[in-house]
């Protein structure tokens, strides 16, 4: 039905996928230092992870990517050349899942301090005294109290942030929608394998659904709900 | 570079025409297609749901890929009357561009619909109001405010989407930025300039829309 193409397509897939979550993976650590960072009594720490935020998110992926991949590319070989290295190529690979890790991570600042700022204060007060290191407290009390808040938000990025690796394409990644432009381009039906790609997309965000909505149950374990 | 400052501002009139145009047909179509969503029939709201979790499930490159290139695989739409406009690229990312944010402001209306206070509603029933000037008259103003601040998130990430045209060959401000790009080859130059464009863009628009909660939002604000 795809012309042999349904393989190449799939292969295209398991990239989208890869980038997507190897991105996740950076965002999270961004996002975790990001919201360490606002809520910290150190000025300057709070100063950049705002700056950071801010400026992330008002600038399109599209342009950071451009930023990234090309500015990136000679900031790195004028580098090399001073060190005295070979010419480097960076991967697209590489640079897509950097990029949008660092997209990300603004965006995943906001919902972890949003979901820390949550968790009453009574609770770490209480860990304090009965004895837990600082390290305990997050680990033990606030960590896990605090994904239950950050669950919805997650959730949502992480949607937005599949369906963003799909610009990756732009900059010559072999991924799901360059697999899908290849493949109308030389069957002349952009139609259908433009419509498999939205298809396949949509089995990932559909897939990815279905498992936030079992983990909020998980997660909500404990927890009461007034009936209205 | 200094030499391509007119270039970006032709850019950043694109973009803005771009902006502006998806917004303003995509909300028009938002505010019906939100309340067949928030009716109590399956006949009406279904197809609606369907439609935006469809939109809201894909790329919107792939959207835009599928009416620039897609449609025009089939005979029919090659030979119809609206052709001349499906050909061109600027059309199709009005139209692409229009048809995503018409189905993130309809579930934002929708949301915001559902959360008007079900007193209110039963209030104007029992002064004798109807069903459709219950909803005009009490519903739809409080769903709007309502929805103006996750309305405000929508409108930033439409103009941060709008910077895919320049992948269908138009000249927004990114388009521009990948050309200065390629004939300069100054690559920080052309897209820090693209992406302090955007910046102002977004803080004119964030600051616009914080007036306008002041304005609106007041009587859901702390008092004291």
């Amino acid at each position: 039905m795809l012309h042999g193409y349904a393989l190449s397509l799939l292969e295209g897939a398991a990239l989208t996928l890869s980038v997507a979550v190897l991105s996740l993976g950076i965002a999270l650590v961004l996002g975790l230092a990001g919201a360490v960072a606002k809520l910290s009594g150190w000025r300057l720490a709070r100063g950049v992870a705002q700056a950071y935020t801010t400026v992330i998110r008002a600038v399109p992926d599209l342009v950071l990517m451009l930023l990234v991949f090309y500015g990136g590319q000679m900031a790195i070989n004028g580098l090399g050349e001073r060190l005295g290295w070979a010419y480097i190529d960076i991967d697209p690979w590489v640079a897509g899942i950097l990029t949008i890790g660092f997209i990300f991570g603004a965006y995943f600042t906001e919902v972890l301090r949003g979901a820390f700022l949550a968790v009453p204060a009574g609770q770490k007060e209480a860990a304090v005294a009965c004895g837990f290191t600082p390290w305990q407290v997050l680990w033990r009390i606030v960590g896990p109290q605090m994904l239950r808040h950050a669950l919805p938000g997650l959730s949502n990025n992480w949607l937005v942030m599949i369906k963003a690796t799909a610009i990756v394409s732009v900059i010559g990644l072999s991924d799901l929608m360059n697999r899908a432009a290849q493949a109308a381009g030389s069957t002349r039906e952009p139609f259908l394998f433009y419509g498999a790609a939205a298809l396949l997309y949509l089995a990932f965000t559909t897939l990815s659904e279905l498992g936030f909505a079992w983990l909020g149950r998980r997660l909500a374990i404990g927890t009461r709900k007034a009936a209205l | 570079m200094w030499d391509s400052l007119p270039l970006y501002a032709a850019g950043a009139a694109t973009t803005l025409q771009l902006l502006l145009l998806a917004l303003a047909i995509g909300g028009a179509l938002a505010l019906p297609l939100a309340v067949l969503r928030s009716l109590p029939s399956a006949w009406a709201w279904r197809p609606v749901w369907l439609f935006t979790y469809v939109i809201r499930g894909t790329p919107l490159l792939v959207q835009l890929f599928l009416l620039y290139y897609g449609l025009a695989q089939f005979d029919a739409v090659r030979d119809s009357l609206l052709w001349p406009w499906l050909k061109s690229a600027w059309f199709c990312a009005v139209a692409a561009f229009a048809i995503n944010t018409c189905a993130y402001t309809t579930e934002i209306l929708h949301g915001a619909i559902q959360a008007v206070p079900a007193g209110e509603v039963e209030a104007a029933r029992a002064l004798g109001m109807g069903r459709w000037m219950t909803f005009r008259r009490i519903v739809l103003p409080s769903a709007m405010r309502r929805s103006l601040p996750a309305y405000s998130n929508e409108v930033v990430l439409m103009l941060h989407g709008t910077a895919l045209a320049s992948v269908v060959t138009l000249h927004d401000l990114t388009g521009v930025a990948r050309e200065v790009n390629s004939i300069h080859y100054l690559p920080f130059e052309a897209f820090i300039t693209a992406a302090l464009c955007y910046v102002a863009i977004t803080l004119v628009l964030v600051g616009g829309f914080q007036l306008a909660e002041r304005r609106w939002l007041r009587p859901f604000a702390p008092r004291g």
